[in-house]
């Protein structure tokens, strides 16, 4: 239980300090961790892979990708220019959102019980310590799970991620490919001239 | 009987021990080996052999004074070497040097999901270069973390499909599993492929030579290191090596039998054949350091998603086709 | 292209020769405490000599001092006193300097001099800490009565100074990583199939 208020409040404390941050690199600190914190937790509830797939996931390739991108963009140790104050307007939204969180979990924890997830059809595995084979959580377990019971689920997120990744080479590539064939050359430079001539007038 | 706690705290002490110890004469023998391959005999001043050459630039890198530069970011210059540090040093706790036995083990843990714990370590690694190069406001530092960031991405998916083939054939993910496994035949025969993939990516990982963009001398000047003096530099370093040693364990694990005895020579402990399984691998990183130049950053890129990444796939799919139809 | 950029064949070969060379003796001279064994002529630190009676052999004409091309040599001549003779001719050096900084051993001095008095020893080891103790003044270029006379390079036997210690046999880089066994003194070289040949230097002497 310990283990469990200190987790939190690094947990609570690193999401303040990932929004409140002034330079876009403490952010991306913070949130680094928030995630180990939260892999931390996770382990403190046997969810041995759920954890180590958090660090790998979060902290090893998107939060890399967001060092990558702040490292290209605001390569200089410039902070954010302080923007207007938006609490007023938020606030009242804010609240209800975050009472109607609280009152979805409550309703989820209330109802949810360990017989109710046997009755969605799962063997679960006997919870033991972290780190043996075929407990809960376990690498086995969560593969087993994952592939029967929530094989649907599973499927459609791949596709949605799918989706995403299309999207992306859409939105990034909807010109030709550049070929340097004579031709496209003498193309490009006539664009590029009356680009300059559109410039000059 | 000793208290959990109290086997835990030995084990890393001695641990940490050892894998400094190793990376000093590792440098070392990175130096002589380089040395002779370039027809020089290498550092040969401090102590018989040059032995004492680690203490010796321990000392140096001590005594040096600790720059930060004015444009860099002071607390994230600060805290990038102990980053990258402490991701090195943290893998250990689940490398397991030979076979566990009822009286315990030789790894600090033994998870059964331990080779994604190290796979999980290593990628958080990155950070410790990528913030650092980033924090020290100057821009070789920059071009070295932006490469740092993007070869690191690139490689560590074929890495990681590399992984994947051993852990179908092996059909656990704990290292201590997968090294019992390979007790007839060493992954490397079946997994050939993957184990190639393997060697090349974890080069790129380690960000050594001939995939050392990030620190990339001739262009980079020393790339994300640049800034860096003193101690702060050293930890570098100490990362550097000891990621090395940790590419080397693995390899060793994954693909070579960890301790398995070859040819059936089982008199000899488990743990003299890893060691000196990891210390091939060692030696063969320091050889390709000798013989190959760098990369042109393009090439690089290209070679690790049109090349590796492709066939790591078609490795896993056909490993996977196999092992469905016979098992 | 693809053929080039992925040429494993390459690769594996480029092993193998850093591999051969980890065995290959190494041309390394580990300098402080082996020394390299000079060419007999080789341009170093100055020295006056003296005859064997103990006169010196400079006259204080100061014809090294007009060729050198470095202007590093200050020679002021003086009449011999007449019960005190410190040369044979009628002149000697009352000061004769070397700026060791500015020499660049090209060793015109040796040439010009009509007495063979200055000449250039195979010695090289003089770095100091201050500029102006690299200034030689006569008293230290001029071989003390003790050392004997001094020799002149084309009398030297070959080139290796009493005082270098332990001498290496020298290869070049070049002809260790070509398997060439030519040293300095064992003197066929390979450089005969360019045309070129060396010759020893003990014939060169007697010559």
């Amino acid at each position: 239980m310990t283990a469990f208020w200190v987790l939190s409040v690094i947990l609570i404390a690193s999401a303040i300090w990932t929004i409140s941050a002034r330079k876009p690199v403490y952010s991306v600190v913070a949130l680094l961790l928030n995630f180990a914190a939260l892999a931390a937790t996770y382990l403190t509830l046997s969810a041995e892979f759920l954890a180590v797939m958090q660090i790998i996931v979060y902290s090893g390739a998107i939060l890399v990708l967001f060092v990558f991108v702040i490292a290209l963009l605001s390569s200089g140790v410039a902070p954010f220019a302080a923007g207007p104050n938006r609490l007023p307007k938020a606030i009242t939204p804010a609240i209800f959102v975050v009472l109607a969180a609280f009152g979805f979990l409550y309703y989820a924890l209330k109802s949810v019980t360990a017989a109710s997830i046997g009755a969605a059809g799962q063997a679960v595995a006997p919870i033991g310590a972290v780190g043996t084979a075929d407990v809960f959580g376990s690498v086995a377990d969560f593969g087993r799970a994952l592939f029967t019971v929530w094989l649907l689920p599973f499927e459609v997120t791949a596709l949605i991620l799918m989706v995403a990744v299309i999207g992306v080479v859409l939105l990034a590539g909807d010109r030709a490919p550049y070929v340097a064939t004579p031709r496209r050359a003498r193309q490009v430079e006539r664009e590029m001239r009356e680009a300059i001539l559109r410039g000059g007038e | 009987m000793i208290p959990f706690w109290a086997v835990v705290l030995i084990k890393s002490a001695l641990l940490l021990f050892v894998v400094v110890t190793t990376f000093a004469y590792a440098m070392l023998v990175e130096r002589k080996v380089l040395g002779w391959m370039q027809l020089r005999p290498g550092p040969n001043r401090v102590g018989p052999w040059g032995l004492m050459q680690p203490a010796a630039d321990a000392a140096k890198l001590i005594l040096k004074e600790d720059l930060t530069p004015k444009t860099a970011d002071p607390l994230i210059y600060r805290l990038a070497p102990f980053i990258s540090l402490l991701t090195a040093f943290s893998v250990y706790a689940v490398i397991p040097f030979g076979a566990s036995a009822d009286q315990g083990t030789w790894a600090i843990g033994n998870p059964n999901a331990g080779i994604l714990f190290v796979l999980a370590i290593a990628s958080i690694g990155i950070y410790g270069i990528s913030l650092g190069g980033w924090a020290s406001g100057s821009k070789y530092p920059l071009l070295g973390s932006v490469r740092a960031t993007a070869q690191m991405i690139s490689y560590e998916l074929a890495m990681s499909l590399s992984f994947v083939g051993v852990l179908i054939l092996a059909g656990t993910t704990s290292l201590d599993g997968i090294v019992n496994a390979q007790a007839r035949w060493w992954f490397v025969l079946p997994q050939f492929v993957g184990c190639v993939i393997y060697v090349i990516t974890a080069v790129a990982e380690t960000n050594r030579a001939p995939f050392d963009l990030v620190e990339a001398e001739t262009e980079l000047v020393a790339g994300f290191h640049t800034e860096y003096s003193g101690l702060r530099f050293g930890l570098f370093f100490i990362a550097e090596y000891v990621n090395m040693l940790t590419v080397s364990c693995i390899a060793t694990l994954l693909f070579f039998g960890g301790w398995n005895a070859p040819f059936g020579l089982a008199m000899v402990p488990g743990v003299v054949w890893f060691v000196l399984k990891v210390a091939c691998f060692m030696f063969f990183y320091m050889w390709l350091r000798a013989t190959l130049p760098r990369l042109r950053y393009d090439r690089l890129m290209a070679f690790g998603w049109k090349v590796l990444l492709p066939v790591a796939t078609l490795n896993l799919v056909v490993t996977a086709i196999i092992v469905a139809y016979k098992g | 292209m693809r053929k080039r950029l992925y040429n494993v064949g390459a690769i594996l070969k480029g092993l193998s020769i850093t591999f051969g060379f980890m065995f290959r003796k190494r041309p390394t001279i580990e300098y402080p405490s082996v020394k390299k064994q000079h060419a007999p002529r080789f341009h170093g630190l100055h020295e006056l000599r003296r005859y064997e009676d103990g006169k010196e052999r400079c006259i204080g004409c100061e014809l090294c001092s007009s060729a050198c091309p470095a202007n590093a040599i200050t020679v002021i001549g003086a009449e011999n006193a007449p019960g005190d003779r410190r040369s044979p001719g009628e002149r000697y050096a009352a000061r004769y300097e070397i700026d060791e900084l500015r020499c660049i051993f090209c060793g015109m001095c040796e040439e010009a001099c009509p007495t063979d008095a200055i000449v250039l020893t195979p010695r090289f080891e003089m770095s100091d800490l201050r500029r102006g103790s690299l200034i030689y003044s006569k008293e230290r270029l001029l071989v003390p009565p003790e050392a004997g006379v001094g020799r002149a390079p084309d009398e030297r036997p070959g080139g290796i100074p009493g005082d270098l210690g332990r001498v290496a046999e020298i290869k070049s880089t070049m002809d260790v990583a070509q398997g060439y066994s030519a040293t300095w003194r064992g003197n066929i070289l390979k450089t005969q199939r360019k045309g070129l040949t060396m010759i020893e230097p003990s014939r060169e002497n007697g010559a």
